[in-house]
């Protein structure tokens, strides 16, 4: 167990290219930390550099203190999960798993009586006779979890473990992954391209973009409070909304109606120098039909000063517990930011369309082609600026705080 | 060491490895086929007689004059391009019907295509007396079906049509394994989709299987065409060239070890490895053909 | 896919045919070599009366048992060579980027493309004057060249295929470059080098070219060249059923090898032939 640091940790290949730039993160003894971002951003390079695997251009990886820029992998004491597995297919299970004991010439008694109890912790006791060739997809991912864990490394590494298997068992062993990582106390680096698994699985989500951090946090403070554009489309499902606004006076000028402004976002507004054309964000869960909440004098969102709008449904997908409805809001809601593009695949149809999405809840009556009325807290909307991407309104609030 | 001089040492040391690596075999090739080829061109620039050794002098051109007028040379190319041509055409035709048995057979795969490795397995100078003496009359059972009193392989045309059996004998399993292979490529989905389509069990395999196999068509044709080009057993054991039916190999084999010339054996020598190359180059140019293993370079 | 009667009827048929191809010619020699030397020209397929005398004759003729020590001898070797430089360099081609790979590949597809006639004349020349001319060292060298451009394909088609995250994994769980190359690489790469072995042991054995043109006397004479020297001695009346019995003693190691690897082998010929 140990404290993992990386300091102004970069990567250059020879072709020049930058593939994680001036990385700077402490990792905790013991924590659960998640490489998040779409593909190229960096994250593998990072595990890699962690393992040993590829060589540290610049900066300094510390484990437990010590600088281990210069080890191999095999003196840094440190168990990785591959995407592959990467499960010797001429070794049975027991082997396999008992492989880096047998490396570290532990006595065959005692890495017996390991290789058992990790077989217990996985529940691999049936199959620990067996080759790779004879296992499922989800067990062979728990042998490789066997073998990470049966010589009590300072740290895991895991590179995308779940990607290969179906959906349903991808959920299943993630509780599994994450029951196993409390029990152990094991600090815990986990990348993945999958949002969903770094919300649910991590203590900290480290969100990368061509190989620089966008933001690091708390799954909460990502999700409600994203620095910029792109972490604002990354995390969240569906991915948040955004609109072009341009601010008008005390509102916001959109093709959603006009939003008053609050005392967070002209704070915001004026720290920046005051820009006229913004993006607006907006997540689907913070959008509710209107009608819901009409009798009684409740409003649909519990009292909070709501603004409303009225859209088309155009079309609505019932998923039982709630429903998501798309309105279609016309060519006039396109926005163009290349900071949305790798995030999110845009909210824009084919025909060049926008839509918006609002998670409604399962009892609302509203109908595809019918007019529904939207309400919403004006203070769950984010302002971006476009060409930085900044999140104007979080800016304040980290400058308040 | 700064941290960026370990980077270009690891890469400058993956690539000094790769050269080690590669340079025994590298050497070894280029020993034994680099200087001889060099060595033979030099001979075919010479008179160069071991029966007359005195006679020795370099003579610049002559020995191609004189190999390119004679009516042997002529003869034996013209043979060794007929039975190249027509032993792979029957080749391709049979391996592919052989091919197409091994891949789609119902019953007995397995032995199938292990018994059909039986001609690739055996030694070709035995198969070859095999087909001698099955020739050879009073002792062969396939002579015997034939009229009294013929001798097929000292007549030109039947010992042509014998050598080619041979040959396509021998070579056709391994014509259709390689044929195999291409058909393991067709996506059965294809194949079903273009059923679906109304497409007919030879339209399916004209339209859909043969433009996919097509460069595995075309590498099997490439190699057997210039392993056909250099036929030399066959021939020497079933007529040793009799009845005009040398081989190029063949005669520069008899002009060699036969009569221990080497200025008009070297000039064979180097016109035959033209003719291969420019055979190889047209295919590439012509058909395509990309070489085997090609564009497999990928790594970890 | 279970088919009619029918379809199982047509099946059976097709494939009794390709077996009568393959069998038929084999099995002709193979009843050569059983026929008494009064009855080896009367033209029957099968035998009429069996012997074995042939076979004795050919294991007391001392020509023929040198041609076979030479052939097993020269074949082990030139394989084991051809093997060794050619996993060398195979590993090299499937596994490190270095300028000069395309090179390497370029150069082996030549030579296994190359008229060995074309080598004859000249390797003729050079090994009299190098004194190599009628020994094994000289078919030794002219077989490794050409056992390797077969070696260096199918092996690094092989190497190609074993999925080198192991190595990784292998560092990880705590090995050395060797160790990890020792207990998880070459275990995985033993079947291919195995198969390749033998495919370059078949073309090392199947020579004819060079071993009646590089030898002159039985000392470095491989088995298919000594039985090309059959036809003229007078050690025997008539040669043809020693020919025939030699033919089935040179075939059937060769034969047996295949049979026994025949998935192997297969999967060893085509790879790297259909991926243009």
């Amino acid at each position: 167990m140990a404290e993992i640091v990386l300091a102004g940790v970069t990567k250059r290949y020879p072709d020049g290219t930058t593939a994680v730039d001036r990385f700077d993160l402490t990792i905790a003894d013991g924590e659960f930390i998640i490489l998040v971002g779409p593909s190229g951003c960096g994250k593998s390079t990072t595990l890699n550099m962690i393992a040993g695997l590829e060589d540290i251009t610049e900066g300094e990886l510390r484990i437990d203190g010590a600088a281990v820029n210069d080890k191999a992998p095999r003196d840094r004491d440190i168990a990785m999960v591959f995407q592959s597995y990467a499960l010797y297919p001429h070794m049975s299970v027991r082997e396999n798993i008992a492989f880096p004991l047998r490396l570290a010439k532990v006595d065959k008694a005692a890495a017996a009586a390991k290789v058992e109890e990790a077989a217990r912790m996985l529940d691999l006791h049936e199959l620990l006779d067996r080759k790779p060739a004879a296992l499922s997809g989800g067990q062979r991912q728990r042998v490789a979890m066997g073998r990470a864990i049966v010589r009590d490394p300072k740290a895991f590494l895991m590179d995308e473990p779940l990607s290969n298997l179906d959906a349903k068992l991808r959920v299943q062993m993630r509780t599994t992954i994450s029951r196993l990582q409390k029990r152990l106390g094991t600090t815990t680096v986990y990348v993945t391209h999958d949002q969903t698994e770094a919300m649910t699985l991590g203590d900290r989500i480290v969100l990368m973009r061509r190989g620089l951090v966008q933001q690091v946090g708390s799954p909460e403070e990502l999700y409600h409070h994203p620095r910029n554009l792109f972490v604002a489309g990354f995390i969240g499902s569906p991915s948040m909304n955004f609109l072009p606004a341009e601010v008008d006076g005390d509102a916001l000028t959109t093709v959603i109606g006009t939003v008053p402004l609050t005392e967070r976002m002209r704070r915001g507004l004026a720290e920046h120098g005051s820009p006229r054309r913004v993006i607006l964000g907006i997540r689907p869960e913070a959008l509710e039909d209107a009608s819901l909440g009409g009798q009684g004098g409740a409003t649909a969102l519990g009292g909070a000063a709501e603004v409303t709008f009225t859209g088309r449904v155009d079309i609505l997908e019932d998923l039982g517990a709630e429903k998501y409805a798309y309105i279609n809001l016309g060519e006039a809601g396109a926005i163009a930011s290349e900071h949305l593009a790798e995030a999110f695949q845009g909210n824009e149809t084919e025909d060049g369309q926008v839509q918006l999405v609002a998670r409604i809840a399962a009892d609302s009556p509203a109908r595809e082609g019918r007019d529904v009325t939207l309400a919403y807290d004006p203070e769950a909307v984010h302002i971006f600026e476009p060409d930085s991407g900044a999140n104007l309104t979080e800016a304040v609030a980290a400058g308040v705080a | 060491m700064s941290p960026k001089a370990t980077v270009s040492e690891g890469r400058r040391s993956e690539r000094k490895l790769g050269w080690w690596l590669c340079a025994p075999a590298a050497i070894v090739m280029l020993a034994v086929t680099g200087w001889p080829i060099v060595y033979s061109v030099l001979l075919s620039l010479q008179r160069y007689d071991l029966r007359f050794p005195g006679r020795k002098a370099w003579i610049g051109l002559e020995n191609y004059g004189t190999v390119l007028t004679s009516s042997f040379w002529w003869t034996a190319f013209g043979v060794t391009l007929l039975i190249t041509v027509v032993s792979v055409l029957i080749e391709l035709v049979l391996g592919m019907a052989i091919a197409v048995v091994m891949y789609r057979t119902l019953l007995g795969r397995g032995l199938v295509r292990t018994v059909v490795l039986i001609p690739y397995g055996i030694v070709t100078v035995a198969a070859a007396y095999g087909w001698k003496y099955a020739w050879t009359p009073g002792t062969g059972w396939l002579a015997g079906l034939l009229p009294d009193g013929s001798a097929p392989l000292t007549q030109h045309w039947p010992a042509i049509f014998i050598i080619i059996l041979a040959e396509v004998w021998k070579t056709t399993p391994f014509m259709a394994l390689l044929l195999m292979a291409g058909l393991a490529l067709v996506p059965e989905d294809a194949l079903k989709a273009a059923s679906m389509d109304g497409a007919s069990a030879w339209q399916r395999f004209r339209m859909i299987t043969l433009p996919l196999m097509k460069p595995a068509i075309v590498s099997a044709l490439l190699f057997r065409i210039l392993d056909a080009f250099r036929i030399f057993d066959n021939i020497y054991v079933l007529t040793n060239g009799a009845s005009d039916t040398s081989s190029v190999s063949v005669i520069a084999y008899h002009n060699l070890i036969g009569g221990l010339n080497l200025g008009i054996g070297s000039t064979m020598s180097v016109l035959i490895f033209l003719a291969v190359a420019i055979i190889a180059f047209a295919f590439v140019k012509g058909l395509g053909a990309s070489a085997p293993g090609q564009g497999t370079g990928g790594r970890r | 896919m279970a088919g009619g009667g029918g379809r199982t009827a047509r099946w059976s048929v097709i494939n009794l045919v390709v077996l009568l191809y393959a069998l038929i010619p084999v099995a002709w020699i193979a009843s050569l070599s059983f026929k008494d030397p009064s009855s080896i020209t009367d033209g029957s397929f099968w035998p009429r009366k069996w012997t074995w005398s042939n076979y004795t004759g050919i294991f007391h003729n001392d020509d023929f048992v040198r041609g076979l020590i030479n052939s097993i001898g020269i074949g082990l070797i030139s394989t084991v060579i051809a093997i060794v430089i050619g996993t060398m360099a195979a590993y090299a081609i499937a596994r490190l980027e270095f300028p000069g790979k395309t090179a390497m590949l370029g150069m082996s597809l030549l030579i296994a493309m190359f008229p060995q006639i074309s080598l004859v004349t000249p390797l003729f020349q050079i090994e009299r004057s190098l004194g190599l001319f009628d020994t094994w060292p000289g078919l030794i060298l002219p077989y490794i060249t050409f056992a390797l451009p077969l070696t260096i394909y199918t092996l690094s088609t092989f190497f190609q295929e074993i999925p080198w995250d192991l190595e990784k994994a292998a560092k990880m769980d705590g090995a050395t470059p060797f160790q990890a190359f020792r207990m998880v690489i070459a275990p995985l790469a033993t079947p291919g080098v195995v198969t390749t072995a033998i495919l370059a042991f078949i073309v090392c054995w199947n020579d004819f070219l060079f071993a009646i043109s590089l030898t002159s006397s039985s000392r470095a004479r491989t088995a298919p060249a000594t039985i090309s020297f059959f036809t003229g001695s007078s050690q025997f009346e008539d040669p043809t059923g020693s020919i025939a019995a030699a033919a089935i003693v040179i075939t059937v190691p060769i034969v047996l090898f295949v049979l026994l690897f025949q998935r192997r082998i297969v999967s060893g010929l085509t790879s790297g032939a259909v991926k243009g």
